[in-house]
């Protein structure tokens, strides 16, 4: 073997290619499978905390303020309030622009989540306007969030600013 | 490291594991544990002064795992917390170093993992150099079995055994530290940590004498591994075995050796070492942790009914 001098006028390697596979299987563990099989009915629920008494949609079988698991179950009634939104006037796979989404607080529950509002005007979406829940046909329902296919006003006044406040 | 000028103890200890958990996640599988642990001396979590855990996303195939299995814990009013890509064993060292600061006098440190969900073998390949090695999948059982036949081409050993399937196990171990009279005051048996070390090896696998744990040997003679009458390793494969009684000097105390749940099992040995000391089936006990492919990371912790304190040592 010859003993060359390292030859720096050889381009460097900028890409190589490892392609990477693993393949899991989610659990989302009890709490979080209470909650999709709920969702299977039509249903959305909650748990609440034994200590801070917060109601967590979804449940992750823990309050993760105060470190204890959460056991009690409550079903929701499928309305809440928007806390916050965003008009989107991009387009993006499925959606036509403009859309909004919203951050809303359901009734009963002291977290937000977020979900599209749909069937109303994006320039009358408001702080604190009502909103329910529209679910997919019960024949093509799983046990997933894709069962609330969007949120849509409800003929109900304005929700007081008191009320969700902390959530904006 | 030892003699430290802050005496930690190892207070409680609390363990589970299973071949494969059917239904719980990490927050649930935690939770009991923890509680488990910080009930045996009467703490809740916002008596820790320092928060550390150990565990991979990789294992379980959950991005952030980690930080959603601080639901177990209770993160508020926000707390001190620190996480390690590592055995747990490796968090208890990054307490037992925080402790020695003086902010704080108690800890708390917990492993989980639920590779279950997924490949072990084949998931702990990409633990391994990213251009010239883990391209090529070599599983981690397939690298043992390398170890296991340079351990028989080196002539050093009577036998070495088969190298048996991975081990894998879902589950979680969480252990309570406290310092000097707070370890006093919360148990009858604190079990001190009189010595802890851990070193790591080259990562490319062709530049190690694979059929030696020099860094066991070093990370023992730091913590300061002798006169101990009852050891805890941590044990991938049963021929890694015979390469850490050779490193930690061992000859004729009882072995005690497990691999638990990866990322939990070296935490596991050091609770249960404890658990030995403190109920007097050990008056000093050594506890091993391992992590990477073929021995390349390694932990050694001496627990002791006594405290030995600095300038106490001869």
């Amino acid at each position: 073997m010859s003993a060359d001098v390292v030859d720096e006028a050889v381009p460097p390697v900028t890409v190589i290619e490892c392609p990477t596979r693993l393949d899991f299987s989610y659990t989302p563990g009890v709490a979080q499978s209470r909650f999709l099989r709920a969702l299977e009915r039509g249903e959305i629920t909650g748990q609440r905390c034994p200590k801070c008494k917060k109601v967590y949609v979804p449940p992750r079988g823990a309050c993760s303020m105060c470190g204890v698991a959460t056991e009690e179950e409550l079903v929701l009634s499928g309305k809440g309030t928007i806390t916050t939104f965003c008009t989107t006037q991009i387009p993006s796979p499925g959606l036509v622009p403009p859309y909004v989404t919203a951050w809303i607080r359901l009734d009963g529950s002291d977290i937000t989540s977020m979900f599209l509002i749909q069937e109303c005007d994006p320039a009358e979406v408001r702080l604190g306007m009502r909103v329910e829940a529209v679910w997919v046909e019960e024949a093509d329902r799983k046990a997933d969030l894709g069962n609330i296919s969007y949120f849509r006003p409800i003929d109900e006044p304005d929700a007081e600013y008191e009320t969700y406040k902390d959530y904006v | 490291m030892r003699n430290f000028k802050r005496p930690v103890a190892i207070v409680a200890s609390a363990s589970f594991e299973t071949p494969s958990e059917p239904s719980r996640n990490e927050v649930e599988l935690l939770l009991p544990v923890i509680h488990d642990a910080l009930g045996q001396v009467g703490l809740t979590q916002q008596d820790i002064g320092f928060t550390v855990s150990g565990s991979s996303d990789y294992l379980q195939g959950f991005p952030f795992a980690f930080v959603g299995a601080l639901d177990a814990v209770g993160a508020w009013p926000p707390i001190r917390e620190s996480h390690l890509e590592m055995d747990g064993a490796f968090a208890l060292a990054e307490a037992v170093a925080v402790l020695q600061h003086g902010h704080v006098d108690t800890a708390l440190v917990y492993a989980f993992a639920r590779p279950s969900r997924g490949d072990l073998d084949r998931t702990l390949s990409i633990q391994l150099d990213p251009y010239s090695v883990a391209p090529l999948w070599p599983d981690a059982r397939g690298l043992a079995g390398l170890q296991a036949q340079a351990m028989r081409d080196s002539g050093r050993f009577d036998s070495v055994p088969e190298v048996p399937p991975t081990h894998v196990a879902d589950g979680c171990t969480a252990v309570v530290l406290a310092v000097g009279d707070r370890a006093r005051e919360l148990t009858k048996t604190p079990v001190w940590i009189t010595g802890i070390d851990h070193r790591i090896e080259a990562p490319a696998l062709g530049v190690r004498d694979l059929a030696t744990s020099v860094s066991t040997r070093l990370a023992a003679e730091s913590a300061g591994a002798t006169d101990v009458d009852a050891a805890y390793l941590h044990v991938l494969y049963p021929h890694q075995e015979l390469l850490l009684r050779d490193a930690l000097g061992l000859n004729g105390q009882p072995v005690h050796s497990s691999a638990g749940p990866m990322m939990v099992g070296g935490l596991e040995r050091i609770a249960a070492a404890a658990k030995a000391v403190a109920a007097g089936d050990a008056r000093r006990a050594v506890a091993h942790a391992t992590s990477g492919p073929c021995l390349q990371q390694n932990l050694v912790a001496v627990l002791d009914a006594t405290a030995v304190l600095e300038g106490a040592a001869a």
